[in-house]
């Protein structure tokens, strides 16, 4: 398959903000993506340590009286998303299996270092209820005080991350 | 007729994700070097998306709700803890200035064949479940510094919705006629 640029940014920036509307009026909600991954903690704690995870003061709402997780509109259009995403790269002949990061890293520590910032970004999701889809554009997009809040904290630390860690990217 | 017609189910869910995931992926904002490079400063794809999407939206839903179509009550509206909002959106400008996601993003990375997409993905559900363990006696941090319910910029400003959307496409105008120079960098591709 031929390799496609990206949309321009505006461009695309103006079709998401049309799907995320469409979404609105679809559901009253906005689009997320962090309660994915929280809904399948719960599912495979619960699974591991029924008792621990029922009793927990955070999980134990998800899991009571036998509901499942998993069943859940999140679940659904986080699985759209993969969907989409397959689709859109296949496409536009981006699709191949590699392993990204710092030019300077190896595989194995660029894998590592995904897997920390993967911790540190899925509990900070849980810690604001809510990730850059949920609360930074859908939250902002209700012009909600509690999206922009959420946006400064992210690129203020975000950016700083960023420079801190610019030579390893060169 | 009255929005939102409340259509909840898994083909919603499926309908909103596969649109929201091809825009991502076609948009460029899969790749976790473009993703850094704008906390970098060195690409500025991801404001211009983001802000134009916000924009979009924020305006079609004040359109709607003028319409008559909407009512500002029917939609979710998240509301600030501050301390709690601030950290957890630190932790994810970290997550993402460290692996080169944020969760829905690394969903894409993950589905164009990025192995580090994945693993950032399983890394999100660890952090949850280490989340769940501290819940109890973090639960004050969680709860410090409520602001008012569902409460918006135009009632934290004072003023009316038009207004505030005047001043963020003033923002947004302003940042990336600033930043025109990087824009959307083609010199971006990592590893390609």
């Amino acid at each position: 398959m031929k390799q496609r640029p990206i949309w321009n940014a505006h461009l695309a920036g103006a079709v998401l903000g049309l799907v995320l509307l469409l979404t609105f009026v679809m559901t009253g909600h906005g689009l997320g993506a962090s309660g994915a991954p929280t809904a399948i903690a719960a599912a495979t704690s619960n699974v591991v340590a029924p008792a621990a995870t029922q009793a927990n003061g955070y999980l134990g709402w998800m899991v009571e009286n036998g509901r499942n997780p998993l069943d859940s509109w999140i679940i659904w259009e986080v699985l759209g998303v993969a969907l989409g995403a397959l689709a859109a790269a296949w496409w536009s002949g981006h699709l191949r299996v590699r392993v990204e990061g710092p030019p300077r890293i190896k595989n194995m520590g660029r894998l590592s270092l995904a897997l920390i910032a993967g911790v540190l970004s899925g509990f900070g999701a849980r810690v604001s209820a809510g990730c850059t889809s949920g609360l930074g554009l859908s939250g902002s997009a209700t012009l909600a005080t509690a999206g922009f809040v959420f946006l400064i904290g992210f690129f203020g630390a975000g950016l700083i991350t960023g420079l801190l860690t610019r030579r390893m990217w060169k | 007729m009255t929005f939102p017609i409340e259509w909840t189910g898994p083909v919603s869910g499926l309908v909103c994700g596969v649109l929201f995931g091809y825009v991502l992926q076609r948009g460029g904002l899969g790749n976790g070097c473009r993703l850094t490079a704008q906390l970098r400063l060195q690409d500025w794809t991801v404001f211009n998306v983001m802000f134009t999407a916000i924009l979009v939206a924020a305006g079609g839903l004040y359109v709607l709700e003028l319409a008559g179509y909407m009512h500002t009550s029917d939609i979710f509206i998240p509301t600030t803890y501050l301390w709690a909002t601030l950290l957890g959106g630190a932790l994810i400008g970290v997550g993402m200035g460290l692996g080169g996601y944020c969760p829905g993003t690394s969903v894409v990375g993950a589905a164009a064949g990025r192995i580090d997409g994945m693993v950032f993905f399983v890394g999100l559900i660890v952090g949850v479940v280490a989340f769940a363990g501290i819940y109890t006696p973090i639960t004050p941090l969680m709860n410090a510094a409520e602001g008012p319910q569902a409460q918006t910029l135009g009632q934290l400003l004072g003023l009316p919705p038009w207004a505030v959307l005047i001043l963020l496409v003033g923002v947004a105008v302003s940042v990336w006629w600033l930043t025109r120079r990087s824009g959307t960098s083609e010199a971006i591709t990592c590893a390609d």
